[in-house]
């Protein structure tokens, strides 16, 4: 995926790397550098060329994230019951252990690549990476990454998706936007799931939800059914629809997105390509700046 | 949690632009790490000596800064200060708002020596 790209060397650092381009030093003084990068711009990176690679296949990648057993598995599954037919479908599971998800999408005939995480809470873009590898996109029209249920790592590590799902579903209460917000931020569409419970659990009140998720000044739809009753997957399967035409209109006028909140992440890449800064603290006219 | 992977991702970084400019060692480092970033600054500099360990910023200072989190909103302008769960427009109370600052995760930026000089010294 990464041969043609030779971006480890940019206009912005090249100098140093040739000879003789490095800083002249100081005297006593410490050498001061101003770096102002994410510090997870190495992900950040590998997440762009994963963004490109779903891009050039023509994938819609969406990154579902949720505590664990909100029904993300689930929800997958009643999708490909439903939408099998009408796309082609590929599936990245992410678990801390066992191949038990990937079997249960393999067992509804659609292509899954587990990613154990080991002990790592989280996917990040250099693990998706290598799950590429493994998964053949020629047709795919859809690429789900299921993350490993945790409601707040996952939502630190870009992977090159094009959208973020956050699931809730109604056993976990209803406040759960307002105590985790750094998650719920970052969802582009969240889904309340499991409602066939809604009548044995009487104080989740779906509004008091979507009330949550205002307060975190999120415009996302928050879209509410079942995936065992069926209850209202029609609305989930309309958002998919529009997002899959949205993502070829964008793949033929040359465009990409990115989930909602990571406008600083694609300015942090930028940053990164045009290298940094360097300052010393005690005048030397040789240093010069870069 | 993730903040050792994130420990991993600075020592990488901060090991590559030290061998950049052929600095010997990593005297301070300065994270900008705002309360919306996910990640939380007690946890990293917890994590940190583990990650820095046998490295040449295994003696460095690390500094965590945060910036207050602050909203500006699409309706009235204002930019007002605002909390992790509550980013609503601190004039109009609409809650149409963009965050200015508070979910930063950066590393602003090193001070480093050289080898030459640790042996002057
Ligand atoms: N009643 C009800 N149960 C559901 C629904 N969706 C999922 N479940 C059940 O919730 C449990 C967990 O569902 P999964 O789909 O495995 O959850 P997950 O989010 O994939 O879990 P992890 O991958 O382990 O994080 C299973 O027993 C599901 O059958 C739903 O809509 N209604
Ligand atoms: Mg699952
Ligand atoms: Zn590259
Ligand atoms: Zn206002």
């Amino acid at each position: 995926m990464c041969d043609t790209c030779g971006c480890n060397i940019t206009p912005g650092n090249e100098h140093l790397v040739q000879p003789g381009g490095r800083l002249a030093r100081t005297g006593d003084g410490r050498e001061a550098v101003t770096v102002l990068k994410s510090l997870l711009s190495e992900n950040d990176h590998q997440a762009s060329h994963n963004r490109d690679h779903f891009d050039r296949h023509g994938v819609l990648a969406i990154n579902l994230m949720s505590s664990p057993g909100a029904g993300k598995t689930r929800l997958l599954e009643a999708t490909i019951d439903a939408l099998g037919d009408e796309f082609s479908i590929a599936v990245v599971e992410g678990d801390l252990e066992t191949e038990n998800d990937a079997e249960r999408i393999r067992a509804r005939g659609v292509e899954a690549v587990q990613i154990a995480t080991g002990s790592a809470c989280h996917l990040d873009a250099h693990m998706v990476h290598d799950a590429l590898h493994r998964l053949d996109l020629d047709g795919v029209d859809i690429l789900f990454i299921e993350n490993v249920g945790n409601l707040v790592c996952p939502a630190s590590f870009d992977l090159g998706q094009h959208r973020n799902i956050t699931l809730l579903s109604v056993p976990e209460g209803d406040d759960k936007p307002s105590k985790y917000p750094v998650m719920f931020r970052a969802a582009d569409l969240v889904l309340l799931t499991k409602t066939d419970l809604l009548p044995y659990l009487g104080d989740f009140d779906p509004q008091r939800a979507e009330r949550c998720l205002r307060q975190l000044a999120s415009e996302a739809p928050l879209l509410a059914l079942s995936a065992t009753s069926g209850e209202a997957l029609e609305d989930w399967f309309g958002w998919l629809r529009g997002e899959l035409r949205a993502q070829q209109e964008r793949r033929d006028r040359g465009e990409t997105a990115r989930p909602r909140i990571q406008p600083d992440g694609a300015r942090l890449h930028a940053d990164m390509h045009s290298g940094h800064h360097h300052q010393h603290h005690h005048g030397d006219a040789a240093s010069g700046g870069s | 949690m993730h903040e050792f992977s994130v420990c991993i991702a600075l020592m990488q970084q901060v090991q590559q632009i030290a061998r950049e400019h052929g600095a010997g060692r990593v005297e301070r480092i300065r994270l900008q790490v705002g309360p919306l970033s996910g990640v939380e600054a007690p946890l990293l500099q917890h994590a940190w000596p583990l990650a820095a360990a046998g490295t040449l910023a295994e003696d460095a200072e690390l500094v965590i800064e945060s910036a207050p989190i602050r909203v500006q909103c699409s309706q009235c302008g204002a930019e007002t200060e605002a909390s992790a769960n509550r980013l609503l427009c601190g004039a109009c109370g609409d809650f149409r708002t963009r965050l200015v600052s508070g979910d930063e995760m950066l590393l602003a930026d090193l001070e480093l020596s050289h080898i030459d000089q640790q042996r002057a010294q």
